[in-house]
């Protein structure tokens, strides 16, 4: 048993490092927060869900405002791909309610897991210039600034990508995650975009697609204010704290070690738990 | 590549950047001071109380409808005000859209307004199913 304030105090301190990290390494802070709540504050999973979900516009939009000033963001990319996450999102959270919490907390895990092991991809940037016509019509291809002067690029796969992040949004809207990982595999891997702007154009998405489900989950009274309070706080601060190192630094690869390994320790513990029926 | 005439496109394209950075830190920050008072008032008023987040019983009335939250806004009541905060903050990524379309429509780029469009739609639908289920 612990008094509100407590709680509100941990909570803050926790988001705000889930938040940093979250917002370093690309993959949002819900990775940290669900786990924080359920399996050491014993916080029911649909609380931890709505809590994570407010967070991750928070962190979502705060850091976006960065980066779209900087104009690395591609904003038409993202705002094509939103048709699919945004749809994507609806769907998980129409769905959430069917599903029993323990087989969500399993499929938790899973999805944390594959994030730790992506995140630590070796990053080759390789700038794709091949002509794709979808892209071409859909006016896709961009360019971003770099200290020698404006990059262009190409993107690829049109159709492959757009799938995937239909894929994206149904995890994130039924986990209540941002499924930063996921829409950055879609766009590194299957469209050929550059690291920099996969990273922000996905950031950027991120609060569109948690949006769509967060007014789903607003009504089913997953949003409790006393959770989601210190949760957004915490998480917002620590995600701007971020985006200020990434924006000016270029290296942040023993985090995502660090990220790694703490994200699979809790994944465990959290499919574990999921098994037993304790979530 | 494109086959626009680059200059003005270049020029319109780092306009609505700057728009929607500006929609964007505003929306965080404004939500987020809601957020921040609300929390201030409910810890001043329940700090004290024991947290209890066990198990799912949805969430108290005055925060679940509008009408309820305008009321606990008037009567000073910290979680209503925190809640009005929080539904501040997911319209803000939603608002950001709609100033997009109104970017996509000075820059008469019809393929664009119809793609933003379509996803205020699909919000639009979730928002309504939502409230169905």
């Amino acid at each position: 048993m612990m008094s509100v304030i407590v709680l509100t105090l941990i909570l803050f301190i926790g988001s705000y490092f889930a938040g940093l990290l979250g917002s370093l390494t690309g993959l949002g802070g819900g990775f940290v927060i669900i786990p924080l709540l359920t399996l050491v504050l014993h916080v029911d999973i649909h609380y931890a869900i709505g809590a994570s979900l407010v967070s991750v516009i928070a962190t979502s939009s705060g850091s976006a405002a960065a980066y779209v000033k900087e104009g690395i963001t591609n904003i038409r990319l993202g705002m094509f791909l939103e048709i699919a996450t945004t749809a994507g999102a609806m769907v998980g959270a129409l769905i959430a309610v069917y599903i029993p919490t323990n087989f969500i907390a399993i499929l938790f895990g899973i999805i944390l897991i594959t994030s730790a092991i992506m995140s630590l991809r070796k990053k080759a940037e390789l700038i794709n210039q091949e002509k794709n016509l979808l892209a071409e019509k859909l006016k896709l291809n961009s360019s971003f600034p770099t200290p020698n002067g404006p990059v262009n690029y190409t993107v690829k796969n049109v159709g492959g990508g757009f799938f995937m992040m239909g894929f994206a949004g149904i995890i994130s809207g039924l986990l209540g995650i941002g499924s930063g990982a996921l829409k950055v595999l879609a766009m590194d891997t299957i469209m050929r975009i550059p690291f920099k702007v996969s990273t922000t154009t996905s950031n950027f998405m991120i609060g569109v697609t948690a949006a769509a489900s967060a007014v789903v989950y607003l009504q089913r009274g997953y949003i409790d204010p006393g959770l989601s309070m210190p949760v957004a706080i915490g998480v917002l601060l620590g995600a701007l704290s971020g985006s200020k190192i990434l924006v000016h630094t270029n290296s942040s690869g023993w985090l995502r070690w660090v990220f790694a390994v703490v994200v699979t320790f809790l994944a465990v513990q959290i499919i574990y738990n999921g098994f037993i029926g304790k979530i | 590549m494109n086959k626009q005439p680059m200059s003005q496109k270049t020029f319109r394209d780092t306009d609505m950047q700057a728009v929607i950075g500006w929609i964007l830190r505003l929306g965080v920050l404004l939500s987020m001071s809601i957020i921040f008072i609300g929390g201030v008032i409910y810890l001043y008023r329940h700090g004290q109380a024991i947290a209890n987040y066990h198990t799912f019983k949805g969430i108290p009335d005055f925060v679940h409808n509008i009408h309820g939250i305008l009321n606990g806004i008037i009567t000073f009541r910290g979680q209503a005000i925190i809640q009005a905060g929080i539904i501040l903050l997911i319209a803000t990524p939603i608002i950001r859209v709609i100033f997009s379309a109104i970017g996509f429509v000075l820059e008469k780029d019809y393929l664009y307004i119809g793609i933003t469009i379509l996803v205020l739609l699909i919000i639009m639908v979730s928002m309504l199913s939502g409230h169905a289920g």
